[in-house]
């Protein structure tokens, strides 16, 4: 029996807009088991981006419960909850998000700041990292030298350098092209497939879902299909 | 990589913006420094020998003259050890622009009084005996390229002569060197029987007595008796030690205290608008990327520690710059320039007060834009990216 990662127990998620109360999600349930490698696709506006932010921590519920391996995290203190991020989660956005000034070993390393790792270990994981995107050759260039392609990898290594369990990834083909883009999903599916890495992956594009073992189309804050096991 | 090397690397990624900041803040600095050590100059010492003598006054004003029998008078005072007068001349080397120090005294007494001046034995027998005589201070001298033995017009503002014209004739008999008190070596000093004969008023008048006494120890003592002589007569008296009469004169050209309160206060109000726009600029422009660096699970009291720290090394690079400056423009000035800042130096105490101004403008300039990123969450700072 497969073992599950993440759950999401009657979610419900609601924004203020000014005095009004705009709901997303009225209540939502989800299991997401460890090594999956989940598609969530929808229309704008169907909670895609909402819903991972509240996978990884960044947002809490107004409602219901999230687990990750058994503990509840949608009520931890806002440190714990930074702390969960570091240790369990790794981000891949749609614009990369890399720091300008920093070198794509730099950018690795980043996440590593927050544990106690030293100096030389922490280098040591970031070229590893960038070994596994295929980037060694480009560890000292900054962003700015390097092709959107190379810096979404540059973004992969960066999320997967602290080996999280679970990968969460906004839109990570939305601003590449067909070639480019199906190179990171492969990538993806080979940290799925050989690293074991539980990826959740948010795009418009039916192509890059293709590349997910499963498919989830969320519409108006529902799963419009009924089996949400992934 | 370190938390600190990023911190670093944020403070430098906008080169020409932080070289500019730096530079306001470096200035605010330099000022601050000179302008304490100026004022620091200014304050009447406590030791040396400008603190062991009685300067004796016109208690309306300095500029106004006492006759010169009070001289005697206060020499027959048995704590009074040696007294002799000055009178302010007014003086300028052929045009008005080469304004002198420049004294009336009495000769042998001032020397006496003087004893910190050094000049060699045969020059101030060559003073003491030439009535045009006139001994010149060593730095007037480099300055002006006066030997012994020159012959040299001096012109006064104040006094004409009898004659009709203000152009005194005197002697270099002798050039002044004075260590320990710079300001000897600022000034000239001539006869007053060669003033008092030749100028066209004010004869028998002095500017001032300078006093030395038997027990410094007593000096208020003997200041309150002084006065005390002359209280109900026409020119009532002020005595005060030199150092406060020192202080005092340069306090004409208005309060220094506090010009130079005002000036660093004006500028450091305004580093603060500069350096403080420039971290809200700053970190406004990088919403995003804290976004992202708390979204990879950096805290919001790392993301407040680390913007602090950058305004704080904004203020204490800039600062210690300036501060580093100043103590060398005002080391420099304090052996080069004029003898009223002779010693100017940045002392530890205002170096010290200015490392606590520096941590409060990073303070000040720091805290609410760090604040503001640690009071942002993640969802705005994405969604204003």
């Amino acid at each position: 029996m497969s073992e599950e990662l993440v759950k999401l127990s009657g979610v419900q998620k609601a924004y203020r807009r000014g005095k009004q109360s705009v709901p997303i999600f009225e209540t939502l349930d989800m299991s997401i088991e460890k090594g999956a490698f989940l598609a969530i696709m929808g229309p704008s506006g169907s909670g895609k981006t909402t819903l991972l932010n509240l996978l990884g921590g960044v947002d809490r519920p107004t409602g219901g419960s999230i687990t990750f391996q058994g503990q509840r995290v949608d009520n931890l203190s806002e440190s714990r909850l930074a702390a969960f991020r570091a240790g369990h989660v790794g981000f891949i956005f749609q614009f990369y998000n890399l720091m300008p000034m920093l070198t794509a070993a730099q950018n690795v390393e980043l996440p590593l700041l927050l544990t106690s790792q030293g100096s030389k270990a922490r280098k040591e994981r970031a070229a590893t990292a960038l070994q596994i995107v295929g980037l060694s050759d480009r560890a000292a260039h900054k962003p700015s030298e390097l092709s959107g392609g190379q810096q979404q990898r540059v973004a992969i290594a960066r999320a997967i350098v602290s080996d999280p369990e679970l990968i969460l990834a906004d839109e990570p083909t939305g601003d590449l092209d067909r070639e480019t883009a199906n190179e990171i999903l492969s990538m993806l599916q080979e940290l799925n497939a050989n690293y074991g890495k539980t990826i959740v992956m948010v795009t418009h594009d039916a192509e890059a879902a293709r590349y997910a073992r499963k498919t989830l189309h969320l519409d108006k804050g529902h799963f419009v299909e009924k089996d949400l096991v992934a | 990589m370190t938390s600190r090397g990023l911190v670093w690397k944020n403070l430098f990624r906008k080169k020409l913006r932080t070289f500019l900041t730096l530079f306001a803040i470096f200035v605010a600095f330099l000022l601050y420094g000179v302008l304490m050590a100026f004022q620091a100059t200014q304050e009447a010492p406590t030791q040396g020998p400008l603190a062991r003598r009685l300067v004796v006054t016109n208690k309306i004003n300095f500029t106004q003259p006492l006759p010169i029998s009070y001289v005697d008078k206060i020499r027959a005072l048995p704590e009074v050890k040696r007294a002799s007068h000055m009178s302010w001349f007014g003086g300028y080397y052929r045009e008005p622009q080469n304004f002198l120090i420049a004294f009336a005294v009495d000769e042998e007494s001032f020397l006496d009084v003087y004893s910190e001046f050094e000049l060699p034995p045969e020059q101030r027998a060559a003073f003491l005996k030439d009535r045009q005589g006139i001994v010149i201070g060593k730095r007037i001298a480099d300055s002006y390229g006066f030997k012994v033995g020159d012959h040299i017009p001096l012109r006064s503002n104040l006094f004409f002569k009898k004659d009709g014209g203000d152009t005194y004739e005197f002697n270099v008999s002798g050039i002044i060197v004075s260590p320990e008190n710079l300001q000897g070596e600022d000034q000239v000093a001539f006869h007053y029987a060669y003033f008092n004969e030749a100028r066209a008023f004010g004869q028998d008048s002095i500017g001032q007595v300078i006093v030395e006494t038997n027990d410094p120890a007593q000096n208020d003592a003997v200041a309150q008796k002084i006065d005390a002589m002359f209280v109900n007569s026409a020119n009532e008296t002020e005595t005060r030690s030199e150092a406060v009469f020192q202080a005092a004169f340069a306090e004409q050209a208005g309060n220094i205290g506090l010009i130079i309160t005002f000036v660093v206060g004006a500028a450091f109000v305004t580093i603060l608008l500069i350096a403080g726009n420039t971290m809200m600029l700053a970190v406004r422009e990088r919403t995003g990327e804290i976004g992202v660096l708390k979204t990879i699970g950096f805290t919001a009291q790392r993301i407040f520690a680390m913007v602090l720290s950058e305004s704080m090394l904004f203020a204490l690079i800039g600062g210690l710059l300036g501060l580093a400056a100043a103590a060398g423009a005002s080391a420099y000035l304090g052996t080069a320039g004029p003898g009223f800042i002779a010693g100017m130096k940045v002392t530890p105490g205002i170096a010290l007060s200015g490392l606590g101004l520096m941590l409060l403008l990073g303070l000040v300039t720091g805290a609410v834009p760090a604040w503001n990123a640690m009071r942002t969450d993640i969802i705005t700072a994405f969604a204003r990216k």
